[in-house]
């Protein structure tokens, strides 16, 4: 099986789908570069490289550089998605779509329920997300948890390039809008992808790795993380379970709550802030539904509540790291209840 | 000549570069039978017991556990207790130059599967080693080439070895016009003739098996020797269950109490293994092609077709080999079969018992295909 990067398994799921099916146009800053310029065409092909190659490829009819205005371009894109296209916006880093969140809240994530579902919205705004890149307060946020707020909105974040690959073709193929999360310290990251095109459905968590005492529950980059501290712990003859929720809208909290279950002691990772973030939703799931299985808190290892941090060296601590997640089992693993 | 053996790191599958030796299960200075369990190996696709290749004595252990080696690294050292220190330790040394050797040469890469064209449709094909007529494996229902990743190194050694993925499966085209047995016996036909192979050893398992020995019946001609493990079409009942689980599981956690129906020991159904089934299925159209199998070879616990009776028209050598504890397809199916057909039950192995017993399923493959020559 061929290894392919990340940012190599999302350029052939856009390429492969606009192969597929010509209503698939791509849209945004630099996705190209060069239109309407005397620049280089082709130079930029997305800020780190992503979509490079595909506007030679598919022509600038398909491949649309816009203006740096997100409300504008986004807005286009849920028209066109509205009228027949479907359009993968690029909207660079997510910390800028405050400008542009009438577009997705009230209309994308709308129409389907207030046509009482006679119009569909297949868009996918594609984004990068996550810290770790000295790119300070503005441009190294997660917020996929405002996006999972939203009914009517889907939201991915794949942990590797083989789940980018199938997610986003899913994203693609699915009648309603999806946020698209990559995060950018992954893109050179390599996994085996399958060179012909493939799908994995939203709502379906992967089990990473399996073991009796502890469950981790993460996404994102941090799936890879909690990988490395079950392989560590797996030594020690602790056994972990990962799972990775793929996408946090749908939800899986079938495999959420069975893998609560079966270890009784959960550590759930967000590399985002803590308030009213994926992790303190699953973490609420759990208490909820799989309490009488419980045999200690649910724990959480996030960011703190404060902006990402422009020092290097406050940005490594500010990080949930495998550190961090190793003492959050420990700290799960010791605990027992007064009688 | 001195009885020396190296235990070396296997090659398990095609995309298989290393392994963790995770476990050793002797010392030593120990005494080993061939075929005792040495030690743990495990690779990003499967975990299993390394099987001693001789009898002897463990004179070195040269791996800690937790140690990853590439494949056809040396691991230990196996030799009867006269041979001498000076002479295992030269036959160390000499290991190590001959692998270096071996590994500058021009062509010493593992073989890569490659596709074979059949009009507008593709064959995913592997082949490896040389000797005429080759063998011709054929794998069964949701399974792929990979599956004889412990008999293929093997047998390959000593003549030309070909594993095919069937139609909708592994990496061949997931297009299935006609998914009877019957139906896709002629497209493995259409792939040998763009083989350029007349004639082959064919060895098939399950599905495989039905269509080895479809093929061998309508087109003897294409056939050298038959070698059925655990096939369909020689009785009528099959667990519907494991097909329709097959169809509709989705995850990893329903997929694997299916899988583990295929085996006697559930412990090699490894997490990597399921995944691998899942992944196969998320290719574009190949739930639709298993569909289509699916529906043309079974209608819930029976099996559309079948061939017991016209067992007596085959010409070529047969041999059946079946786990006794299979549960998909019941080992009584190898009972009151022809005379003329060699059968083997092997105790111990589920309907995966080329993997299961995969040593033992080798050597009788070996053996019967040396005396058909």
């Amino acid at each position: 099986m061929p290894k392919k990067t990340y940012r190599q398994a999302i350029n052939e799921a856009l390429r492969q789908e606009m192969e597929r099916d010509p209503r698939v146009i791509l849209m945004g800053e630099d996705v190209a570069g060069g239109m309407g310029s005397p620049g280089e065409d082709d130079a930029w092909g997305g800020p780190l490289g992503v979509t490079k190659g595909l506007m030679p490829r598919f022509g600038r009819e398909r491949v649309l550089d816009t203006p740096i205005t997100e409300s504008a371009f986004i807005g286009a894109a849920v028209g066109a998605a509205v009228t027949g296209l479907r359009p993968v916006a690029e909207l660079m880093f997510v910390d800028f779509f405050g400008v542009c969140f009438d577009q997705i809240f009230n209309q994308a994530a709308k129409f389907r329920y207030m046509f009482g579902g006679k119009a569909k919205t297949p868009l996918v705004i594609r984004t990068m997300y996550g810290a770790g890149f000295r790119a300070a307060s503005q441009h190294s946020q997660c917020l996929y948890s405002i996006f999972t707020h939203i009914p009517g909105l889907k939201v991915a974040l794949p942990s590797n390039a083989y789940d980018a690959k199938g997610l986003l073709i899913q994203a693609i193929r699915d009648d309603d809008p999806v946020i698209f999360f990559e995060h950018k310290a992954m893109y050179d990251e390599e996994a085996e992808v399958p060179d012909e095109p493939y799908t994995i459905p939203f709502g379906e968590a992967a089990v990473t790795r399996e073991g009796d005492d502890v469950t981790i529950i993460a996404m994102g980059r941090m799936v890879n993380f909690a990988n490395q501290v079950a392989d560590k712990l797996a030594k020690e003859k602790i056994g972990v379970t990962v799972v990775d929720i793929r996408t946090t809208s749908p939800l899986d909290t079938e495999t959420i709550l069975d893998t609560a279950a079966e270890t009784g002691r959960v550590v759930v990772v967000d590399e985002s802030h803590p308030r009213c973030s994926v992790a303190s939703d699953i973490a609420a799931l759990i208490a909820q539904e799989a309490f009488e299985h419980l045999k200690a808190p649910v724990k959480m290892v996030t960011a703190p509540h404060a902006p990402v941090p422009f020092s290097p060296a406050l940005e490594d601590l500010y990080i949930p790291s495998p550190q961090k997640i190793e003492a959050a089992v420990r700290e799960v693993l010791a605990f027992s209840a007064r009688a | 000549m001195t009885a020396i053996t190296a235990v070396v790191m296997p090659k398990w599958g095609l995309s298989m570069q290393e392994g963790l030796v995770s476990a050793w299960h002797v010392a030593i200075g120990e005494p080993v039978e061939q075929g005792r369990e040495l030690c743990e190996i495990e690779t990003s696709k499967i975990a299993n017991v390394l099987e001693s290749p001789a009898s002897g004595i463990v004179r070195r252990i040269l791996v800690e556990p937790g140690t990853t080696a590439p494949v056809g690294a040396l691991l230990a050292v196996i030799a009867p207790a006269e041979v001498e220190e000076a002479a295992i330790d030269a036959f160390i040394t000499g290991f190590a130059s001959q692998r270096a050797a071996a590994s500058s040469e021009p062509g010493g890469e593992a073989p890569a599967p490659r596709l074979v064209r059949l009009g507008d449709k593709s064959i995913r094909i592997l082949e490896e080693g040389e000797g005429e007529p080759p063998l011709l494996f054929v794998h069964g229902f949701g399974g792929d080439l990979e599956n004889w990743m412990f008999n293929m190194p093997e047998l390959g050694r000593e003549r030309r070895a070909i594993a095919l993925d069937l139609p909708g499966h592994g990496g061949s085209s997931k297009v299935v016009t006609d998914g009877s047995i019957p139906g896709l016996a002629l497209e493995v036909a259409a792939t040998m003739q763009a083989l350029g192979v007349a004639r082959a050893h064919l060895v098939g398992h399950s599905l495989g098996g039905g269509i080895a020995l479809a093929l061998a019946l309508d087109r003897p001609e294409c056939v050298a020797s038959l070698t059925l493990l655990a096939p369909l079409g020689l009785g009528s009942e099959i667990a519907g269950s494991f097909i329709a689980g097959v169809l509709s599981a989705n995850r990893a956690r329903r997929l694997r109490p299916v899988l583990e129906m295929l085996v006697h020991d559930p412990k090699l159904v490894t997490a990597e293994m399921v995944e691998n089934v899942l992944r196969a299925k998320r290719l574009d159209g190949a739930q639709t092609a298993l569909e289509t199998i699916a529906a043309a070879c079974f209608e819930g616990d029976r099996q559309r077709w079948q061939a017991r009776a016209r067992l007596v028209e085959l010409r070529c050598p047969v041999q059946v080999i079946w786990g006794e504890d299979d549960r998909i397809l019941p080992v009584a199916h190898s009972r009151d079969l022809p005379q003329a057909i060699a059968v083997h039950r092997l105790a111990g192995a589920g309907h995966l018992v080329h993997m299961e017993k995969a040593a033992e399923v080798n050597a009788l493959i070996a053996r019967f295909i040396l005396a058909c020559a």
